[in-house]
């Protein structure tokens, strides 16, 4: 699915990063410990996170995660957006928490990026 | 690449959102002289882990980048606490962190398996109350290697 697909599916708004909407994603990872984002490698993935600081957006371009999703309708402050947007990693929030945001993509086809076994 | 290039960095202890500014200058400059994709991901991954580790446990430190034709070596070195017991330190789920480190995204006791995990080599050396120095290198293969 492509990153516009995500913004449909959970009725996301766009923060930043508009122009990447078409990026292909083919994983998808939640967690708020960066640490645990960190030990599992896939391309092209989405992070989902509750987690609102830097430290996300950092997470996601050590690992060249296409986009980060802000779950519970949180909202990052500009320093973040700003940090986003210079790394080009399309950034949005979602009013879904974690669990059901996860479901949603899930069902929707997308698999995870952090089992060991799909 | 005949000679190696070294990148020296300061790490400051203090500021948690500056966390990752080495790495990622890093990984920029792997990027811009077309190293593989996959050795790059392992060194920005293996050196943030290390960095974040160096501002939560250590107050911060340097760090140094080699690049050679053969590698990428980094060396962590900070004037912390030390570390009591490596081998409890590089179990997977260990940590001494607070749960302000934790609420910070961090301190899940990932840190040191996961600098392990993307590095080809590492070394840790530390003694207490002097502090710690943690050495990594990432082999680039060559080609001819590769196939």
């Amino acid at each position: 699915m492509t990153v516009a697909d995500i913004k449909r599916i959970l009725n996301a708004a766009v923060l930043t990063g508009g122009e990447f909407m078409d990026r292909e994603v083919h994983t998808a990872c939640g967690s708020d410990m960066m640490s645990d984002v960190l030990a599992f490698v896939k391309d092209q993935s989405v992070l989902l996170t509750g987690l609102v600081n830097p430290q996300v957006i950092r997470t996601a371009e050590m690992m060249d995660m296409v986009c980060v999703v802000f779950v519970r309708g949180k909202q990052p402050d500009k320093t973040v957006l700003q940090l986003a947007h210079d790394r080009q990693i399309a950034v949005m929030t979602t009013g879904y928490r974690m669990f059901t945001a996860c479901g949603l993509l899930f069902q929707n086809g997308l698999g995870g990026g952090c089992e060991h076994h799909e | 690449m005949s000679e190696p290039i070294t990148l020296t960095y300061a790490v400051p202890g203090d500021d948690f959102t500056r966390a990752g500014e080495a790495s990622s200058d890093v990984k920029k400059k792997l990027k811009a002289i077309g190293l593989d994709p996959e050795v790059i991901r392992k060194v920005a991954i293996a050196m943030y882990e290390g960095e974040i580790n160096m501002v939560i446990h250590a107050g911060g430190g340097e760090i140094k980048v080699i690049l050679s034709s053969s590698s990428v070596r980094m060396l962590l070195s900070d004037h912390g606490p030390g570390i009591p017991d490596i081998s409890l330190a590089m179990q997977e789920g260990y940590s001494t962190a607070q749960d302000e480190v934790r609420n910070l995204g961090f301190g899940a006791g990932m840190g040191l398996p996961n600098m392990k995990k993307y590095s080809d080599r590492m070394e840790i050396t530390t003694e207490i109350g002097k502090g710690t120095t943690v050495e990594m290198e990432v082999y680039i293969k060559k080609v001819h290697e590769v196939s």
